[in-house]
């Protein structure tokens, strides 16, 4: 595991910036558990300063220092990506494993309903169930709804490569020697799908924290609750573009942003490293 | 030619069934999860707004919402209802702007949404794809990794916030794009006259370009992946012996063969870029699908959010439909199966 580390980050420049950014961000959530002011109040500072070195990203409308504000939107929104991503992998592991085991007609159902789940426009769909749930809806009832929801693509993906696992030939001696379908699939085909959920893992807590900003932007969440998605809302409900308080929404974009890139990076670059093709076009072998 | 039919086109038709089948079943069974009775919730919302709404029309309200939600008669009843309403076409009115239909409110938000969307996917698959073959062709090329960086970058960031960057930077800091809308404000439509349409692009300009950045380096990053194992293929290697033009090997030898995962790629994503054009019409305040989502939100139209919800499942298993059947025209193994 430290080897890997150490060669990913001495080959892979990607990598190393990944680190930079997430680093930042790891910083910002661990600030929010010393922030000087409380979230959930307003009018603590003067409102609609511009960034200084007192007040790092400057002051909302609402009288909040909006740095301190978003170290707590980042820390709410990644746990809300780690949630929903726990959620989805549990069942895109199960699904993919069975489907790619079992084959026949359990493998046909289920890919059925796993293709319709990538090519459905969940948007709308999630609009509509967080419209109806709009008063019990959370931060941890968003990632529960999220996790049913993100599990598609990844199902197949892990499909596909226990359709390989299972022609080779320690599958077969493993069948030979009386082992049970299920235990197969656990200790002999999830070791070798694990890298790949892992680095799925990071594309699905992207997409669910997107989604949260996307649905949060609508008004659809909980709106106390500081995430990136509400920060974005607050801002424009006190249209701060209009207003001249720019720093209101650049501030999330920027750190939204830096938060993508960081996570999209780790993923392309532990994804290129877990495929030997393109890894020994990186690391030379 | 029958086994084209057997092989290909019933599995097709019976996915597009699916997809209807599953996305129509899980918006029926979405409200039944609510934790209140929606009608009743409803229409006292309508009345506590104050509406000035006749008894009559309460009820035939109530009954609307009773028939929309498909609360009368048994879960089985219930079912079959609720799909007899939707082969009719009939997703009742909207209740903000009662007793306007849904459909009706739809059918004028549509083209705006189509009219951005259709030609925003079009160019970012073209040039997407374009790109990412030059650039695993050229791998030397400064310009096409400079590209290709910007490319991943804004990829992996949300619609939301790439269109809220494109608004802040050129219609704030560098005010050449109109704020917001899809035309000014008291103009009417008038697609007779040059001025109208150059302003309706002007206005279309940064909604559209939001769509193609991020489509571009999606497209961008899959064609190079795919055309890098096949640029060192035997044939490739052959043709250039041979002596044949670079660009008629990009083309015709590397692009050919790796522009068809990408058509299936394409089919895949059409429903992310249909939510990501929802929220980029948000930010914009382009007229479309989006808007108009956004608005029943904060009006609590119930009956047009499950009106959209339900055409956009149709819309995208349609337009994904279409993409299938127009495949063999780009893939000669399933035509001469």
């Amino acid at each position: 595991m430290l080897k890997v580390l150490r060669d990913l980050l001495r080959y892979d420049g990607r990598f190393r910036l990944a680190i930079i950014l997430l680093g930042g961000v790891v910083a910002m959530v661990l600030l929010s558990y010393d922030s000087p002011y409380d979230p959930g109040k307003s009018f603590v500072v003067p409102w609609d300063l511009p960034p200084s070195r007192e007040h790092l990203f400057g002051t909302t409308s609402r009288g909040q220092d909006l740095f301190w504000w978003l170290t707590f939107a980042v820390r709410n929104s990644l746990y809300l990506g780690i949630v929903t991503a726990i959620i989805s992998r549990v069942i895109s592991v199960l699904v993919g494993l069975t489907a790619g085991y079992r084959g026949g007609w359990i493998d046909r159902v289920l890919m059925a309903i796993s293709d319709t789940f990538v090519v459905l426009p969940l948007l709308p769909i999630l609009i509509l169930l967080s419209f109806l749930l709009r008063d019990s809806m959370n931060l941890l009832n968003l990632a529960i709804i999220l996790g049913l929801f993100g599990w598609s693509f990844d199902a197949r993906l892990i499909r596909s490569q226990v359709l390989s696992l299972r022609e080779r030939s320690f599958t077969r001696t493993a069948i030979y020697s009386g082992t049970s379908g299920f235990w197969i699939t656990i200790n002999e085909h999830l070791p070798f799908v694990l890298p790949i959920v892992f680095a799925t893992t990071l594309n699905n807590i992207l997409w669910s924290i997107g989604m949260e900003v996307t649905l949060s932007v609508l008004g659809l969440s909980d709106l106390t609750t500081p995430t990136l998605g509400t920060a974005l809302f607050w801002a424009n409900q006190h249209g701060a573009l209009v207003a001249g308080v720019w720093w209101w929404i650049t501030a999330p974009a920027v750190v939204t942003a830096i938060l993508f890139l960081g996570l999209y990076l780790l993923f392309t670059s532990i994804n290129e490293f877990i495929d030997p093709r393109t890894r020994l076009r990186l690391i030379g072998g | 030619m029958r086994k084209f039919i057997l092989r290909y086109l019933i599995p097709r038709i019976i996915q597009y069934l699916t997809l209807i089948f599953v996305g129509i079943t899980v918006t029926y069974v979405i409200p039944r999860l609510a934790p209140t009775d929606p009608v009743e919730a409803q229409v006292s919302m309508m009345i506590a707004r104050g509406n000035t709404l006749d008894p009559q029309s309460v009820e035939s309200m109530r009954a609307a919402l009773t028939d929309l939600y498909g609360l009368s008669g048994n879960p089985v009843e219930q079912y079959f209802a609720f799909w007899g309403r939707l082969f009719r076409g009939d997703l009742g009115p909207s209740l903000n702007n009662f007793p306007t239909p849904v459909s009706k409110m739809i059918g004028q938000a549509l083209p705006y949404t189509l009219r951005l969307l259709i030609p925003a996917v079009v160019i970012s698959f073209i040039f997407g794809n374009l790109f990412g073959a030059l650039s695993s062709y050229y791998p030397a090329n400064r310009a096409l990794n400079v590209l290709e960086v910007l490319g991943q970058v804004v990829r992996s960031i949300p619609y939301y916030i790439v269109a809220i960057v494109l608004l802040v930077v050129f219609s704030y800091f560098i005010p050449i794009f109109p704020f917001s809308g899809a035309y000014p404000i008291g103009t009417r439509p008038d697609w007779s006259s040059i001025d109208f349409i150059l302003t309706y692009l002007e206005h279309a300009a940064l909604p559209a370009a939001t769509l193609i950045l991020v489509g571009f380096g999606g497209w961008f990053v899959g064609m190079k992946s795919l055309t890098s194992n096949i640029i060192s293929e035997d044939y490739v290697v052959y043709a250039e012996t041979a002596g044949l033009s670079k660009n008629r090997i990009l083309v015709q030898y590397i692009m050919r063969t790796a522009i068809l995962p990408q058509f299936t790629a394409l089919a895949m994503v059409l429903g992310t870029v249909f939510s990501g054009a929802l929220i980029m019409e948000v930010v914009f305040g382009y007229p479309g699908i989006g808007s108009l989502a956004i608005r029943a939100i904060y009006n609590n139209d119930y009956s047009m959010i499950m009106g959209i919800t339900i055409y956009s499942i149709i819309g995208v298993a349609t337009a994904v439909f279409i993409m299938d059947l127009l495949y063999p025209l780009f893939d000669p193994r399933v035509r001469y199966q």
